[in-house]
């Protein structure tokens, strides 16, 4: 009995993990990890198509739920989609390969060199990413629940606006509207200026209805809240849905952000993800994710394309960026600046 | 009394059954958001057949459910059978281990097997996340079969061997009677249970492998999509109509299972 | 016979050792050890900080209250079903186990829809003309998504024992002079403990270590002890601290284990 059951288990474990092999296409696959729904899947079906690739996609929430399944590598990934600090880091941990600008022809041809130039802060060199999506982080408000034009961080603190205000759930984001307000840098380590920002969230707490991530665009649409803090690739596509909702990018100054696509350094097939970068920054590519995603593209060429002139020129998707002098982008904090923001933001939450 | 004891039972039923209608709402809306009603459509069941993720995903949950349920249920009897036998302490030591999984929190079990695949070099995918399932899934079969056992009279099974059954027969026609409304519900309990899962197999699975949960979770990023309002309405349905057959149908033998 | 029975538990302690035991220690390992590989405690005694100690009274709290409601719900349902003859029970169970053939993500997302301001219910509260319910992203919203997600762990193993319970011991106990209320404290109650044990560990510690419910119901404002740990692993990437804090958690589940073996003793 005791053998035949061990015989069973054993057997079962076999048929178990040897049955999962994943069927590739003629010319391999690639392996592409990426933030939800940041992609038209049209495009991932022609990139199939056009190379004869499969394409293996997963999606992830945050960048930092995206770390930690990198760095165990308990997954073997070969594209992956970052927020610049999140680059910076794992740069930073040797996570990523230099790229081989002679195998994206596109990016260069196609990018714009503002956005090159925007990515050295955290890519020295351009030397590791390819600009994918950016945007602002924002006010989304409706114009029927408010009485004024909503402009400023310092808004979110008012009272009339109490169970109305919908902040973002995440540390970096939610820190960055506090230290804004209070007019410091959205990447402070000064220990002073970190408690009254944590002192200020916490206060703001009451009025807050809701720390949230994604659902901001449905609360938003279904009139659910009047205010929320919300990514600029929303904003058409909330607007569309809802015209009573406006976006402003507040006067205090805000963070600007680059999405791009990066190779890991142990990744199985390097040359399909060099393919895959490369296809993507073509700019009929480009144009179909933008019109699917609503996300700005940094692809110029990609733009130019755009039939819909008023969103061609959208002061949201593609805000002229010289009129504000006080945007930021995020730069990584270290491992110890990461702890201590992320200790104040648990005292805020638990509050 | 009966009356009021109707009334308890359909509030309850009510209940439970709110966020349910709520969703079959939802799957006839033709606003793709949430939050707005958009007049009545059926669109969303039409674009969910053209859905290939969304019904891989489905096969991948169902596959996944019924063979974790089915090792779960033969691991967790046998077990069960065993531990019955063990001294006090032995079992008392077994269950410990086995009430582990469910006391932890699943993160901490996801995690934790996330390790421990990585540290065998195991690669994360399909057999992965069946051996997690698996192994939650044992501990829901134990506790739905133990009650049972601890109420199963011994004498009877020794009478059954007194008068000349072997053990193998003294199990399968006097023990199992009496404990198969356990393994019933243990079998059923497991398979929802892996069905119902969401972050054990978030940590445990690989690239391009998505069950409902983990599919639903990374759709919630930019709102779910209505096609999912839509496969949960047309499973739902599919199990109610098939508990209707299964209960119209004279079978004594699901009474006596029942 | 002793010897073969033994013998037939070696699959599940070999399966139990591989999948169970060594992963914990590889909890502990984390929870013990700092990001250099040397030993502290620090991961432990960071559960006396502010946020953490907070997040796990709220924990506790909330996860009792829970237990406590479900078992109030299950209790006389868990009867009621059990009373009943014939080939309807099987029936009404399934039904209960139904709910859960939707998706867990997408019937709590559905309570949001019920319970927002401007949800369902508060649409039907306006319409009557009362005053509107608002107990979205509050404690009160986390501990009816507890109970309505763990309501069947309390129902199922309770039905079970109950159902077991021989009818003649009950008609004896009548015939012997005693009332329905003694009937059930001396003989029902009594007999009904394993199946109360299963089912107040199914509740408690889901709903002691839940994130989702939290998140989802309690707008990310009430922060639980399973937050802060799906944090510390998903998000701070700080695995030994999130080890750490599991350890303190599997503290509070062992003396909840300890508290039902008494009782089983009794």
């Amino acid at each position: 009995m005791y053998k035949k059951l061990t015989f069973f288990c054993a057997a079962l474990s076999c048929i178990l993990l040897g049955g999962c092999g994943s069927q590739s296409g003629e010319n391999g696959v690639v392996i592409v990890y990426n933030w939800g729904e940041y992609v038209d899947p049209d495009t991932l079906d022609m990139f199939e198509e056009e190379t004869g690739i499969k394409v293996i996609y997963d999606e992830f929430e945050t960048n930092e739920t995206m770390f930690p399944k990198i760095e165990a590598g308990a997954a073997a990934y070969d594209v992956v989609c970052p927020s610049d600090y999140m680059i910076h880091k794992m740069i930073e941990n040797d996570l990523l390969m230099e790229l081989d600008y002679s195998k994206i022809p596109n990016a260069k041809a196609n990018i714009g060199a503002w956005y090159w130039e925007q990515s050295q802060a955290f890519d020295q060199g351009n030397r590791y990413s390819v600009p994918y999506c950016w945007g602002t982080v924002g006010i989304l408000y409706n114009k029927t629940m408010v009485d004024e034009p909503i402009t400023s961080w310092a808004q979110l603190w008012d009272e009339t606006y109490k169970d109305e205000i919908l902040m973002q759930d995440s540390v970096r984001d939610a820190f960055m509207v506090a230290e804004k307000t209070l007019g410091y840098s959205m990447n402070t380590l000064n220990p002073d200026e970190l408690q009254k920002a944590k002192e200020a969230l916490i206060a703001q707490k009451p009025l807050v209805q809701a720390y949230v991530i994604d659902q901001v665009r449905d609360k938003m649409i279904g009139g659910e809240a009047a205010i929320g803090v919300i990514y600029s690739g929303e904003a058409i596509y909330t607007q569309y849905e809802n015209p009573d909702l406006e976006y402003a990018i507040p006067e205090e100054g805000t963070n600007v952000w680059i999405d791009s696509w990066v190779i890991l350094k142990d990744a199985p097939n390097k040359e399909n993800a060099e393919k895959f970068i490369d296809f993507m920054c073509r700019a009929d590519i480009a144009l179909k994710n933008f019109e699917y995603i609503t996300y700005s593209t940094p692809n110029d060429t990609a733009r130019a394309l755009i039939e819909d002139e008023e969103i061609r020129n959208s002061p949201i998707a593609f805000p002229d960026l010289t009129q504000y002098d006080n945007l930021e982008s995020y730069v990584y904090l270290g491992e110890d600046g990461d702890t201590l923001y992320n200790e104040l933001w648990k005292e805020v939450k638990s509050y | 009394m009966k009356f009021a004891k109707k009334i308890y039972v359909a509030l309850i039923f009510l209940f439970l059954y709110a966020p349910i209608g709520t969703l079959i709402v939802l799957s006839f809306n033709a606003s793709k958001t949430r939050s707005k009603w958009g007049g009545f459509t059926v669109k969303w069941y039409v674009s969910l057949f053209q859905d290939e993720t969304i019904l891989q995903a489905l096969g991948m949950t169902l596959l996944i459910a019924l063979l974790s349920a089915l090792a779960a249920t033969v691991i967790g009897t046998i077990s069960c059978v065993a531990m019955n036998n063990m001294k006090r302490r032995t079992r008392a030591v077994l269950m410990g281990v086995t009430n582990i999984p469910m006391l932890n929190a699943d993160i901490v079990t996801g995690i934790s097997l996330m390790l421990l695949f990585i540290s065998f070099g195991l690669r994360f995918g399909f057999g992965t996340i069946l051996l997690s399932h698996i192994t939650f899934n044992i501990p829901y079969v134990i506790l739905c079969i133990m009650p049972k056992m601890k109420q199963f009279n011994p004498s009877v099974y020794e009478a059954a061997l007194d008068l000349g059954a072997s053990h193998i027969t003294a199990f399968f026609k006097v023990m199992l009677p009496d404990l198969a409304p356990g393994i019933l519900s243990g079998f059923l309990m497991a398979f929802t249970m892996s069905l119902d899962d969401f972050i054990i197999t978030h940590f445990t699975k690989g690239a391009g492998i998505d069950t409902l949960s983990t599919k639903i979770y990374t759709e919630v990023k930019k709102g779910i999509k209505p096609e999912m309002y839509a496969l949960s309405t047309i499973i739902f349905v599919t199990v109610l109509v098939l508990l209707f057959l299964v209960n119209a149908a004279p079978d004594k033998k699901q009474d006596a299972v029942l | 016979m002793k010897y073969k029975k033994n013998i037939l538990a070696a699959p599940y302690v070999l399966w139990s050792a591989l999948f169970i035991i060594i992963p914990l220690c590889m909890i502990f390992y984390y929870g013990l050890t700092d990001k250099s590989g040397a030993f502290t405690m620090e991961n432990i005694l960071a559960i006396a900080s502010v946020g953490h100690a907070k997040a796990l009274w709220r924990s506790l709290l909330l996860s009792l209250i829970s237990t406590i409601l479900c078992f109030l719900l299950a209790y006389p349902l868990a009867m009621i079903l059990a009373g009943k003859k014939g080939n309807q029970t099987g029936f009404i169970i399934l039904i209960f186990i139904l709910p859960m053939w939707m998706n867990f993500l997408l019937r709590t997302l559905a309570w949001q829809t019920l319970l927002e301001k401007t949800g369902v219910i508060n649409g039907i509260l306006s319409f009557l003309g009362l005053p509107p319910l608002r107990i979205i992203n509050t404690s009160y919203a986390i501990v009816l998504g507890m109970v309505y997600n763990f309501l069947p762990f309390m129902v199922l193993p309770l039905y079970n024992a109950l159902a077991k319970i021989d009818e003649n011991i009950i008609n004896a106990a009548k015939d012997l002079g005693a009332n329905k209320i003694q009937t059930f404290f001396r003989i029902i109650l009594p007999l009904s403990v394993p199946g109360i044990i299963s089912g107040v560990t199914m509740v408690f510690v889901p709903a002691l270590t839940t994130f989702v419910i939290s998140t989802l119901l309690g707008g990310s404002k009430v922060l639980l002890i399973g937050n802060v740990i799906e944090q510390e692993f998903t998000q701070a990437s700080n695995w030994h601290l999130g080890s750490g804090l599991s350890i303190v958690l599997m503290i509070f589940i062992i003396i909840n284990m300890l508290v039902t073996a008494l009782l089983e003793k009794e």
